[in-house]
């Protein structure tokens, strides 16, 4: 084998070498974007609530004041209603009686 | 009547009012912490929503086999009252699951089958409503059906897998929880009574109106 024809085998072998590296890392690349991130440990097993992130904690005292608020306002909105409807017929009920009362004069 | 009506309206009042005292020192859930404080209204709530459910069929079965006006009055005010207090539930429980269980609703059998339970009395209230003459007797068949949903609601924990406690919960509450959950089930049961007492007398003042408005009429 002639000095010339290892030079272009060792070329053409290192060509192919750099060609197959940067096809592997092409395809590759988008294989470990991937990936998802590294676990934390809120992933790997049970965390006490107490010890999650407090961005990860949802705070219990707005909800826990909205439940006792929407209690209380239906509630109350609610014996409102029957109130007024039962002042409304209250008022229809004299004003019929004193129109059947004025019919009885009559 | 009136005396006893004033007495218990100024009782649960005073209860209503001495609620949160308690509910605040009851202690804290270990695993649930604060938002477990929604369980003293949001159970009481279903308590008074299956008592009218059953008030309220009760009611239609005297509706569809006898000729008694009361019957139809208790009802329709009964059925009113299932959707005011299932309301209450079907809110407060939610605002509760969000942080117990991450999610504001799933549809498992006892969240959804307390949907539909809650749904046949809206129906029934809008049969009332624009069914026009007669509807009463239709109303009071689906006030009927949806009194025998209650059972199958309250024990779906017990038979279906279903994110929602069971019904062992309330029975083997711990004596520091039972003693203010009780009080504000009394409470809240309290509350029913005075409303369906309201309620009622509402439409015997609606039925004097009618009876006078034909007598002029006449």
């Amino acid at each position: 084998m002639t000095r010339t024809y290892r030079k272009v085998v060792w070329s053409a072998g290192a060509t192919l070498g750099v060609m197959a590296l940067l096809l592997a890392l092409g395809v590759a690349q988008p294989v470990f974007a991937a990936q998802p991130p590294a676990s934390t440990a809120a992933q790997e097993g049970f965390v006490p609530v107490k010890d999650v992130p407090a961005q990860e904690q949802l705070p219990a005292a707005p909800l826990v004041m909205a439940a006792y608020a929407v209690a209380w306002v239906a509630v109350f909105g609610y014996i409102w209603s029957v109130w007024s409807r039962l002042g409304r017929v209250e008022r229809d009920l004299a004003e019929v009686s004193r129109r059947v009362d004025k019919g009885a004069r009559r | 009547m009136k005396k006893l009506f004033l007495v218990l309206l100024l009782a649960d009042a005073a209860m209503l009012a001495y609620a949160p005292v308690l509910i605040v020192n009851a202690p804290y859930e270990a695993t649930m912490g604060l938002v477990q404080k929604i369980f003293y209204f949001h159970v009481p709530s279903w308590m008074a929503m299956f008592t009218s459910a059953f008030v309220c069929g009760v009611a239609s079965f005297f509706v569809l086999f006898t000729t008694r006006k009361t019957a139809d009055r208790v009802g329709a005010a009964a059925a009113e009252l299932v959707v005011v207090f299932g309301l209450i539930g079907l809110i407060t429980g939610p605002l509760w699951a969000r942080k117990a269980w991450g999610v504001w609703w799933q549809w498992d059998a006892k969240l959804t089958s307390a949907l539909i339970l809650w749904l046949i009395f809206v129906a029934y209230l809008l049969l009332r409503r624009y069914g026009g003459a007669g509807s009463e007797k239709l109303a009071a068949a689906v006030g009927l059906f949806g009194t025998a949903n209650v059972p199958f609601v309250y024990w779906s924990v017990n038979v279906w897998r279903t994110m929602h406690p069971t019904t062992a919960v309330v029975p083997s509450l711990q004596p520091g929880m039972r003693g203010p959950f009780w009080f504000c089930a009394l409470a809240f049961l309290g509350l029913y009574v005075v409303m369906l007492t309201l309620r009622v007398r509402l439409e015997n003042r609606r039925a004097e109106l009618e009876t006078l408005y034909l007598a002029v009429e006449d």
